[in-house]
């Protein structure tokens, strides 16, 4: 096996982890650190659906909603209980991940279809109570003001400012998803990582060898929801304002289109399609109707014809291109 | 008591709309084992096109849901043709994501041609009943027998004719009917259109009651899935007790647990009963 | 007794699949269920790997019961099976498929995943090693690095024993371990069979091809319509008048 640090499995990402940690510097625009920026959050979200789906191969359809819970919970502690940004966001993964507990010990015993359906009702239920619920959520109004990441202190007097400063704040969110990313590969190359494959390709076979397919099932939905609840919380203290539309299942299948678009079950490839489908959405913004057909062309044409992705794309390319040598 | 039968009333007749909507889905998820969600788009597609033929064709009330009737079924084998049948030996999540592709098109399709704003069709049948201190419109008893002769239509379409025999036999054994001579991609393309055109009867039907427009159908195709979920998926009795149960419950539910949620009932009777029995309440085990 | 059923009864419905069973295996013995067609062969199994739960009975391993365990948990006690349409991990490649089958002999979770602690990597070699181990055993050396899906059906059956066997099991069911496959293949099967008996687990086979059954069984248990009507060593068996009923019709006996 090619284990040389040269070889593309290792240089690319570096690459363009090199290019993601200089491109802030190079450019004073502000749109385009707002991109990055975004490019971040739907990354980490993106990267938390497909650990469940792609690798452990359970549909949920309520991701859309854990993000909701997320960037709800660290929105109204900030605001309401004036909790910092950084108790508030670890308590946001937390409490998205004991919603996945509540909500995966049910609803993982269904399968197929039947979780799909399941999960994506779930996130009906979530989004209408946030909506509702307008003692603690402002209802329709949204939560307005939720502050930015408060500053940290760093030796010799100086501090890391968040308010304002974008360049900052896509150095936080950027460390974020690597640690995302991280926690996913640690998973994915592990022997638990085995179990979610083992789980996705045969649940009979796997449990016949002594794999608990519930247990490994719900390990991986807690973990997901988790980093749905991270995104979510990173996304509230960013854009300082929350409406019950931010957990809605539109949001959910964003976040899917992002993950098939780029190659579900790749490390990259929910990474891709987080930073490139914004752009094209942010882009034809005036056009919302149109990019919407075309999203929703885009994903069949997708599923149809390279159902891996960019990533299954590339794949294929590189093969190719190894062979012909 | 008077209340009380008006939401009976009621009930019925909006779970006679859920009944032929969940017949539709459910006989496709019985031939393909998609979980079409799209359905309550093509259901927002059969309302607008009857309300178009009646308003701008000037087309007689029952043509015009005759025509979407068959405006949706070709539509339905057309979608089967290119969307579905690519997608036969993929992993099943191909094609719910297919399914939840073709949402996005025909919702921002309709957005674009017809607009955002809520069209409503001109008075049809809206004659006034009273009897035992409840009042009906002509057009919500029209509703309900209407529903009730399709449903019949179907059950003897799928008895009496060779298509519905094919489409039984696929039904219970896929791999069978191939051996036994059956055209199964043919008769994946026939459900299609059958139970497109039924979501188009339902849309049409029930669009002089609600408003018409483009994200009409997100609701109703969620509930669609409640049904057949607890009537056990592929199961034709199951989505039409199913229907009027929902219609029942949500009728009833939403006159007298008058709370902000009576909306997600469904969504909520859905999520315990899974709890309780993750196959549904009717289904097999596998 | 390495393990024994007693009085196991699985009522579906109305309908008895499996009625008052009881037998037993010796430890290093090889044990053939046989009967013909819906006589209830593949329910004893889906009883004892905890697919159903028996309606009653007990079920022992070692004068253990595992009687309503679940697939997972008789797993881990040390029961081992293979499915009667040839299953593996069809996307995985063959080595990869025997690593994760050794799975439930190592201890590693989601802490040792990310702390990639010392455990973890012990266990990943010793699963390896194993999977190494079962390949050259099961001749399946050429086939390492192809997706399990791709190599021949005659393979695939191998490496669904070799997956059973990687969870190094006191008691290996195999469900039909020829079936499907031609006669000439039947001859590997039942060679790797016996090598597995030599190397010390005790086998339970379910088969309806008799001859395979009276070649390499030890004894041989009888069903028809979920009860049992005869068992013992396969000479004995195969001129058992309720055997030879059961098999050919009512009749047939008689006439010998």
């Amino acid at each position: 096996m090619n284990t040389s640090p040269l070889r593309p499995g290792f240089l690319i990402p570096a690459a363009i982890l090199l290019l993601a940690v200089v491109a802030p510097l190079l450019s004073e625009n502000r749109y385009l650190h707002h991109l990055m920026i975004m490019a971040c959050v739907w990354g980490i979200a993106a990267t938390a659906l497909n650990l469940v789906m792609g690798y452990a191969g359970q549909v949920n359809l309520a991701h859309g909603a854990f993000f909701g819970i997320g960037a709800y919970t660290s929105g109204l502690l900030m605001l309401k209980l004036g909790i910092g940004f950084w108790i508030a966001l670890p308590l946001a993964c937390l409490t998205a991940a004991l919603f996945g507990l509540l909500i995966g010990m049910p609803s993982l015993r269904t399968k197929g279809a039947y979780f799909a359906i399941g999960t994506l009702c779930f996130n009906v239920i979530v989004t209408v109570i946030i909506d509702r619920w307008e003692n603690l959520t402002e209802g329709q109004r949204g939560l307005l003001g939720i502050p930015p990441p408060s500053a940290i202190p760093l030796p010799f007097g100086l501090t890391v400012r968040f308010d304002n400063n974008m360049v900052a704040t896509y150095y936080l969110f950027l460390i974020m998803l690597l640690l995302t990313l991280f926690v996913t590969r640690r998973i994915v190359v592990s022997l638990m990582g085995k179990d979610f494959r083992a789980v996705k390709g045969n649940e009979e076979l796997a449990a016949s060898i002594g794999i608990n397919p519930f247990r490994t099932k719900l390990i991986a939905f807690v973990t997901s929801t988790f980093f749905a609840g991270l995104a979510g919380g990173l996304y509230a203290s960013y854009i300082g304002f929350l409406s019950p539309d931010i957990s809605d299942f539109h949001v959910t299948f964003e976040v899917l289109i992002q993950v098939m678009f780029g190659g579900i079950g790749t490390l990259a490839g929910p990474i891709i399609g987080a930073t490139i489908l914004p752009v094209i959405s942010e882009t034809l913004h005036a056009l919302a109707a149109y990019r919407m057909v075309a999203y929703g062309v885009m994903l069949i044409v997708v599923i149809i014809f390279l159902p891996t992705g960019i990533m299954g794309g590339l794949k294929i390319v590189w093969t190719k291109c190894i062979t012909r040598k | 008591m008077d209340l009380f039968l008006q939401q009976v009333i009621n009930g019925i007749m909006v779970g006679s709309v859920y009944s032929l909507v969940a017949l539709g889905l459910t006989i496709i998820y019985g031939i393909l084992g998609v979980p079409n969600f799209a359905h309550g788009s093509l259901y927002m597609l059969g309302a607008y096109f009857s309300f178009l033929l009646v308003t701008a064709g000037g087309v007689n009330y029952w043509l015009a849901i005759l025509i979407s009737m068959a405006a949706l079924t070709v539509i339905g084998m057309v979608i089967e043709r290119i969307v579905f049948r690519p997608l036969v030996n993929a992993p099943h999540l191909n094609s719910f994501i297919a399914a939840i592709g073709l949402i996005y098109v025909i919702d921002n399709v309709a957005l674009i041609v017809w607009g955002p704003d809520f069209k409503r069709f001109p008075p049809l049948y809206d004659q006034l009943y009273h009897f035992l201190g409840v009042t009906i419109t002509l057009h919500r008893i029209i509703i309900v027998i209407t529903a009730v002769v399709l449903i019949v239509l179907l059950e003897l379409f799928i008895k009496k004719t060779t298509i519905g025999s094919a489409i039984e036999a696929t039904a219970q054994d896929r791999v069978g009917a191939r051996l036994s001579g059956i055209n199964v991609t043919r008769v994946d393309m026939w459900t299609l259109g059958l139970g497109t055109s039924l979501a188009a009867a339902a849309g049409a039907l029930i669009g002089p009651i609600l408003l018409v427009y483009p994200a009409m159908g997100g609701a109703v195709t969620l509930k669609a899935f409640v049904i057949i979920i607890l009537g056990g998926m592929g199961s034709i009795p199951g989505a039409i007790l199913g229907g009027f149960l929902l219609g029942l419950i949500e009728s009833i539910g939403g006159a007298y647990l008058t709370t902000n949620y009576h909306e997600v009932l469904a969504f909520g009777l859905l999520v315990t009963v899974l709890a309780i029995k993750p196959t549904g309440l009717f289904g097999k085990a596998h | 007794m390495l393990f024994q059923t007693m009085g196991l009864t699985k009522r579906f419905g109305g309908l008895t699949a499996v009625s008052d069973l009881s037998f037993g295996i010796e430890e290093g013995q090889i044990v053939s269920v046989i009967g013909p067609n819906g006589a209830g062969k593949s329910t004893v199994f889906n009883l004892v790997t905890g697919v159903h739960r028996p309606t009653a009975g007990r079920i022992e391993l070692m004068g253990r019961p595992i009687t309503g365990l679940k697939p997972y948990q008789v797993a881990r006690q040390g029961v081992a099976r293979t499915f009667q349409s040839t299953t593996v991990f069809g996307q995985d490649t063959v080595f990869e498929n025997l690593v994760i089958g050794h799975r439930l002999r190592t201890g590693s979770g989601l802490f040792s995943a990310l702390l990639v602690s010392g455990r973890e990597r012990g266990d990943r070699k010793k699963s390896m090693a194993k999977a190494e181990e079962l390949l050259s055993f099961l001749d399946l050396e050429h086939y390492r690095d192809e997706a399990a899906g791709n190599i021949p059906q005659e393979a695939q059956k191998r490496l669904s024993i070799g997956i059973a066997l990687a969870t190094e099991p006191k008691l290996l069911l195999l469900d039909e371990p020829t079936g499907g496959v031609n006669l000439e293949e039947d001859d590997s099967l039942i060679r790797i069979i016996q090598k597995i008996k030599a190397s010390g687990v005790t086998i339970c086979l379910i088969e309806h091809k008799m001859k395979m059954v009276m070649g390499i069984s030890d004894r041989v248990v009888v069903l028809s319509y979920g009860s049992k009507i005869a068992e013992g060593d396969p000479q004995s068996v195969s001129r058992d008048k309720n055997v030879i009923e059961a098999y050919l019709g009512p009749g047939y006996a008689a006439k010998d």
